[in-house]
């Protein structure tokens, strides 16, 4: 609310100038780093873009609806596997399906990368649309275990539908098209539509029915219908990410998909705080390169006197005991539910001698 | 299908059955007491069976030792996870200690790879349990049999600790209302340690016994069990523990039965229980033995 007064305070206020300031700079470091980094980093770089689009989704649900769901991975392999099968050239699909053939109607279809990542979209919020329709009446821990039983059901449907997805085999050879132009643009439209959709009166709809949903409902807002909304759009944003998630490692196969996926992306909202945009692009890009950079804990580390033997599995039980960590003593993640401001960023320089100075603010 | 095929389905279906009911138990109790899908509970599972497996091979105990010293082990870790994971989330949003509770089980899933390894291991089954007996044209190992009954004689036991003893009652009370319950004095706490510790240990029996049927150990052993246990307890009536017993059945038969009868859906059976849980949910969200709960404004 702050940044709104303040951005009509002039015409050009100093942190508008702020702002462009910084997305500038952002748009520089994006061209940079598909210029400048290695093959490695810039893999790393486009999956942070990936993971905030998936956050942003499933924060769109956890966060700013309130509605807990585990199914995220089943939208994301919706929206991968229809992408990869309209964007394979024929050849490529009869190189695949070895085992049983693929389905006629399936063998000549090729089409662009733009169309096909829309559609991967639009068949993903249908199936949100049509699972959310009857399991948005359930509540809290009913509807968290609902969605992950239909998670797992699209996961068990894809692996035994073998002339549709070659089944358990998965598919190889995805045409690489998240590149790095790609992968950012759609994570900044992703950002842009979360930020306009929380200032709208459908965001603050879905707010309202987080916050109290029978004072919602006594306000005149269709409670079913903004949680039905918010599942299908979610879904929508999760068919994407998938569908660029797909196009980035190329190979997919149904075991990609397991609840293991969904656990990624809520740690990843939890950590930056449930219901905040900009925590979740935050600890997005923090998660993701931790993940990537904590890879040496896998292996044998040196420690000058004696060598520690290699050991898979670490990585893993240090981000499990982060996420642990964070739930205990600071449940409200990186940003709480608060958004990034300027105002914020410089009361942390100038009340650094104050201490608890930002504190004080929490109701 | 010939009848003494039929048979050993049944047998089959009964032993799936009551390894599903034991750890059902646990999610239900839990849930009746804290409102809390205990999601590390297949993982206490899986602990249980890779105990028992160190016993038995590391310190060569003979296998009823190392099946005691697993579940007495098991009881107390999972007594300590409630503590650590659990206990100071107790009061906060139900979301943030559901969240707690699935990091509990990727920790325990994480530590168990990192300390067990990621190979699988093969559980040495001991003799008495593996012989195969014969009834007529019937042939069934020793475990498919003792597993049904051992079920039965615990679930005795569980019902008159509930229903009988104090520590019961104090049970009782807590899932009724956790304030009220407070207020007559009731520690908890220690409710809350007895819970869990009763549950771990079902769950661990249940994963012992489960090994000894299917005799391969991995570290995410307890996943799939869960999951579908949780579902079994939600589909009998959550917080009823005889509701979990009857879903844990319910499950387990009709997953054997399935595959026994409609070859060709086998592979679709992970996804069986799933669907089942949301038809019941959707027909009776309360599930079958459960009772409605008038909505407090």
């Amino acid at each position: 609310m702050s940044k709104k007064s303040s951005i009509r305070g002039g015409p050009i206020s100093k942190n508008m100038l702020y702002t462009i300031i910084f997305l500038g700079a952002c748009i520089l470091f994006i061209f940079l780093a598909d210029r400048l980094f290695d093959a490695f980093s810039l893999r790393v770089f486009n999956l942070c873009a990936i993971y905030i689009v998936l956050a942003l989704s499933l924060n769109l649900l956890n966060g700013f609806t309130g509605l807990f769901s585990l199914g995220h991975a089943g939208f994301m392999a919706v929206g991968a596997y229809v992408s990869a099968l309209l964007t394979m050239p024929a050849p490529l699909k009869e190189m695949n399906y070895f085992l049983v053939p693929i389905v006629s109607w399936l063998h000549h279809v090729t089409i662009p990368f733009l169309p096909a990542l829309i559609i991967a979209g639009l068949v993903s919020a249908c199936v949100g649309f049509l699972i959310g329709a009857p399991v948005l009446r359930l509540r809290d821990d009913y509807l968290a275990i609902a969605t992950l039983g239909f998670g797992e059901i699209i996961r068990v449907i894809i692996t035994n539908a073998q002339s549709i997805t070659n089944g358990a085999q998965g598919l190889k050879g995805l045409p690489r098209f998240s590149t790095t132009f790609a992968v950012w643009t759609a994570a900044g439209l992703v950002v842009l539509f979360m930020v306009l959709l929380m200032r709208s009166s459908y965001g603050r709809a879905m707010k309202a029915v987080r916050d109290d949903e029978l004072a919602a409902e006594a306000m005149g807002i269709n409670v079913f219908r903004v949680k039905v909304t918010s599942f299908t759009v979610s879904s929508f944003l999760a068919g994407i990410g998938g569908a660029l998630l797909g196009h980035m490692i190329t190979t997919i196969d149904p075991k990609m998909f397991t609840f293991t996926l969904t656990y990624n992306i809520l740690l990843i909202v939890v950590l930056g705080g449930v219901g905040s945009i900009s925590g979740s692009v935050i600890s997005a890009i923090i998660v993701t390169v931790m993940m990537e950079a904590l890879r040496f804990l896998d292996e044998p580390i040196n420690l000058i006197f004696f060598k520690t033997p290699a050991m898979p599995g670490l990585r893993m039980v240090v981000f499990s005991i982060l996420l642990m960590v964070m739930i205990i003593y600071r449940q409200k993640g990186l940003m709480g539910n608060k958004e990034f401001s300027w105002e914020m960023f410089q009361n942390v320089f100038v009340k650094k001698s104050k201490k608890g100075g930002s504190h004080a603010r929490t109701p | 299908m010939t009848l003494s095929l039929l048979f050993q389905h049944i047998v089959n279906a009964l032993s799936l059955g009551s390894l599903y009911a034991l750890l059902a138990i646990g999610y239900t109790m839990v849930y009746g007491i804290l409102r809390l899908i205990n999601f590390a509970h297949g993982d206490i599972f899986m602990v249980g069976a890779y105990v028992a497996f160190y016993g038995i091979t590391l310190m060569s105990l003979p296998w009823w030792a190392a099946l005691l010293f697993s579940i007495v082990f098991t009881a107390f870790f999972g007594i300590v996870l409630e503590r650590v994971a659990y206990k100071p989330l107790r009061d906060s949003p139900r979301i943030s200690i559901m969240i707690s509770a699935i990091g509990a089980s990727f920790l325990l899933e994480s530590l168990a790879v990192l300390i067990f390894g990621g190979r699988p291991k093969g559980m040495p089954v001991p003799d008495v349990l593996s012989k195969v007996v014969y009834f007529g044209s019937v042939s069934m190992i020793t475990i498919s049999l003792i597993i049904p009954l051992f079920t039965f004689a615990l679930l005795i036991v569980l019902l008159w600790i509930v229903n009988k003893t104090k520590i019961g009652m104090a049970m009782r009370a807590v899932s009724t209302d956790i304030e009220a319950a407070r207020l007559m004095a009731v520690d908890v706490n220690k409710v809350v340690s007895v819970t869990f510790g009763i549950g771990s240990l079902l769950a661990a029996l249940g994963g012992i016994m489960w090994s000894f049927k299917y005799p391969q150990l991995n570290p995410l052993m307890g996943m799939m069990p869960g999951l579908k246990c949780f579902i079994a307890a939600v589909i009998g009536g959550i917080g009823n523990i005889a509701g979990a017993v009857l879903g844990g059945f319910l499950l387990g038969i009709i997953e054997i039965m399935m595959v026994a009868l409609l070859p060709t859906l086998s592979g679709y059976r992970d996804a069986f229980a799933f669907i089942l849980l949301i038809i019941v949910l959707l027909i009776k969200p309360t599930g079958l033995l459960g009772k409605r709960q008038a909505e407090k404004v």
